[in-house]
């Protein structure tokens, strides 16, 4: 499969982002604020996104993500603070912002009463695609989509991943250097996500910049980097590696045992302990530091009349981290 | 431009595709000049009538032979008595009863006043004034003719009016109220499928999709605008033609005229329908708006049945900012009147002031959307 986007589509275009700075990076975030009134939805957020990185930007639902991006693609404007997405200041210039990204959403937003092929060539038209790269370039999205033979098909018609591949293959129509995917995968069953990350990859290593929105924690491992926002603000930004540096020095143990939520509440009681969290039928429990031992946990629970199965040191998980981050930033 | 034209060829898709829009569109118009073209008549005809002829004259015949001659009153039953006409106007067999006392061909011969009796259903204040100013030119025109009859003379009253009436010379209310028809389908194909197709986008989520991509506001609005004003102009036309078959409308104007206050017409009912998707965000909401705002008015304050002349002075100047007041004054003129577009030049203008006042708020309004 043939995926390489040309970064950009101008000789004009190389020339504004080589006189900018040679190595601007092409999503630079500063301080950006958002307020609705009193509420502050972004609260001075600073990041900035490398060339043909997938970075994830991780939150509950509410925490300031979508209106993050909202105001990089140039549909809402900063309250105060500064983003510059392609070399473009987002509240100058948000309609140059447009051309050079793509965007998709949760929704898939696709006209459903539309076959494949009317959605392609609105999308096309919208973007103001030229006749002979029109061509081309549905040429692209009907291979990558998969969807060769079923251009007549309504878009209500398909199944999730395949509509799913066809709203991504809208999105980058255009070839856009930079592309921001809003909770994309909402609503797909697993295999069709595997092989919706699998294209992403392949995006990301033909240079294409990728945002990503989600709250499904196993797919923030396919990021690159992530950021964690929580309330508004910027709560942890790195690599997942370095996310999980926060329990180098507190271990997180496994505990199996018959009553969960009882042996959760002993867990609290215990001073080495410093929280607990319930993982399907398993507890985890963040110790103090690196010198208790899990077995001595395990047997104080028994002294205390618990069935102690198991007791092991578990790798942190990235739910581990975004509990850990979202309570200290509570705390804060 | 290219864009705009890419997004109305999506829209044309969408309503060729989706059926409950096309059937707004196409099967409303069908439906309402059949229902208002053959139901919703003025005229009084085949009025029920009972006779009580006491007199049984070779007079009180000739009476009673005018008003079935009339062709207004269709007599359906001979009685004797009093009693029998309550009980016929009771069971609504009857909705008028001529009663015709002893003597009155006598009083006639001699050249003595005499008088008949006329009962009239008030229950319907519209058809009992109606029926009974049909009843009283018919009492007199009978007894001019006995005149003339019995004594050979010709008495011409002091005055006389001599009504003519023009433009509709029979009176017939479907030629008054097929261009209000055409004022009411146009509300409901330009601002009800305009509004619904915005905010269906906007329940989708393929409105923010949209705004995502570097297509000016003004120009997404033109080309998701341009097939349904075309649709309504189009179907505005029909209207006028299949009236023309079927009820003998005439077209006494020019066509050009017609399409261009058709046209002023629509683009302030597309606009009117713009505006109202920018303040809902559901489907039923945005109905509901359109059905206020649009819908009623039109209906109630544009003329269309009830002459604005004879409203309360306040909601007289309520009828001033609706556009149908104005379309249909224009419409009237140039269909029924045969006038040029130059004559109505006031109403054209309010219909453009209207025009650019919604386009203008729309328009304003998405602008603040976006920012």
């Amino acid at each position: 499969m043939h995926l390489a986007p040309h970064i950009a589509h101008s000789t004009k275009d190389q020339a504004l982002v080589m006189s900018r700075a040679p190595v601007m990076n092409p999503i630079v975030v500063r301080d950006l604020t958002r307020r609705f009134g009193q509420f502050v939805a972004v609260d001075h957020v600073s990041f900035d996104v490398h060339a043909g990185e997938i970075f994830g930007f991780l939150g509950s639902n509410g925490a300031g993500k979508s209106t993050t991006i909202r105001m990089l693609c140039g549909l809402l404007r900063p309250t105060s603070g500064s983003a510059t997405v392609g070399g473009l200041d987002v509240a100058v210039d948000p309609e140059g912002v447009k051309r050079r990204i793509g965007y998709m959403s949760q929704k898939f937003s696709l006209y459903e009463m539309l076959t494949v092929g009317q959605n392609i060539r609105f999308y096309a038209g919208l973007y103001g695609l030229p006749r002979d790269r029109y061509a081309e370039r549905r040429r692209f999205v009907l291979d990558m989509a998969g969807l060769v033979g079923r251009e007549n098909v309504r878009a209500r018609d398909l199944p999730g991943g395949w509509r799913q591949r066809l709203a991504l293959g809208c999105a980058i129509l255009h070839e856009p250097p930079i592309l921001f995917l809003d909770e994309p995968t909402g609503g797909v069953d697993p295999l069709s996500r595997r092989q919706f990350w699998d294209l992403i990859n392949q995006l990301s290593a033909s240079g294409v910049t990728v945002l990503v929105t989600t709250h499904y924690l196993d797919e923030a491992e396919y990021c690159h980097r992530l950021a964690l926002i929580h309330a508004g603000r910027l709560a942890a930004l790195g690599t997942t590696a370095e996310l999980k540096q926060v329990f180098t020095s507190r271990p997180i143990v496994e505990i199996r045992s018959g009553d969960a939520v009882a042996a959760m509440r002993a867990l609290d009681a215990m001073p080495e302990v410093e929280k607990t969290s319930l993982f399907g039928t398993a507890v985890h429990a963040v110790l103090q530091s690196a010198r208790v031992q899990p077995a001595a946990v395990a047997d104080r629970l028994r002294a205390d009349g618990f069935d102690v199965r198991s007791a092991v040191e578990v790798p942190p998980s990235l739910e581990d981290v975004f509990l850990d981050v979202v309570e200290k930033a509570g705390r804060a | 431009m290219r864009k705009a034209l890419a997004v109305g060829r999506k829209e044309l898709h969408q309503i060729i595709r989706d059926r409950r829009t096309l059937s707004i569109l196409l099967l409303a118009p069908v439906l309402f000049l059949l229902l208002y073209g053959y139901a919703l008549n003025f005229d009084i005809k085949h009025v029920t009538l009972a006779v009580e002829d006491r007199d049984a004259t070779p007079e009180s015949r000739a009476l009673i032979a005018a008003f079935v001659n009339s062709g207004y009153f269709d007599l359906v039953a001979s009685v004797n008595d009093d009693r029998a006409i309550d009980h016929l106007m009771d069971r609504n067999q009857i909705r008028a009863a001529l009663v015709i006392p002893e003597r009155t061909g006598r009083a006639i011969a001699n050249g003595r006043a005499a008088s008949v009796q006329v009962l009239v259903n008030g229950d319907n204040a519209n058809t009992a004034s109606a029926v009974m100013g049909y009843a009283l030119t018919i009492v007199q025109s009978a007894s001019a003719s006995l005149l003339v009859e019995q004594r050979g003379l010709r008495i011409a009253p002091p005055v006389s009016a001599e009504p003519r009436i023009w433009y509709n010379p029979q009176l017939e209310s479907t030629l008054f109220l097929v261009p209000g028809l055409i004022a009411f389908i146009g509300m409901i194909t330009g601002a009800v499928s305009t509004a619904l197709s915005i905010v269906r986008e906007k329940e989708r989520g393929t409105w923010e999709q949209v705004r995502m991509a570097p297509i000016s506001t003004p120009a997404y609005v033109v080309g998701k605008t341009i097939p349904y004003l075309a649709i309504s102009i189009a179907s505005a036309m029909a209207i006028m033609v299949a009236a023309m078959a079927l009820f003998g409308l005439p077209m006494r104007g020019s066509w050009l005229d017609l399409l261009l206050a058709v046209s002023l017409f629509l683009v302030g009912a597309v606009g009117t329908g713009m505006l109202i998707s920018t303040l809902s965000d559901s489907q039923l909401v945005a109905f509901q708006v359109v059905l206020i705002v649009a819908f009623l008015p039109t209906f109630i304050l544009s003329g269309f049945i009830f002459p604005i002349a004879s409203m309360p002075v306040p909601i007289q100047m309520v009828t001033l900012i609706v556009p149908a007041r104005y379309f249909l004054v224009a419409l009237r003129g140039i269909v029924l009147k045969g006038i040029s577009v130059v004559m109505v030049w006031q109403e054209l203008l309010a219909l453009v002031v209207y025009a650019v006042a919604m386009l203008g708020l729309a328009s304003m309004r998405l602008a603040r959307e976006r920012g």
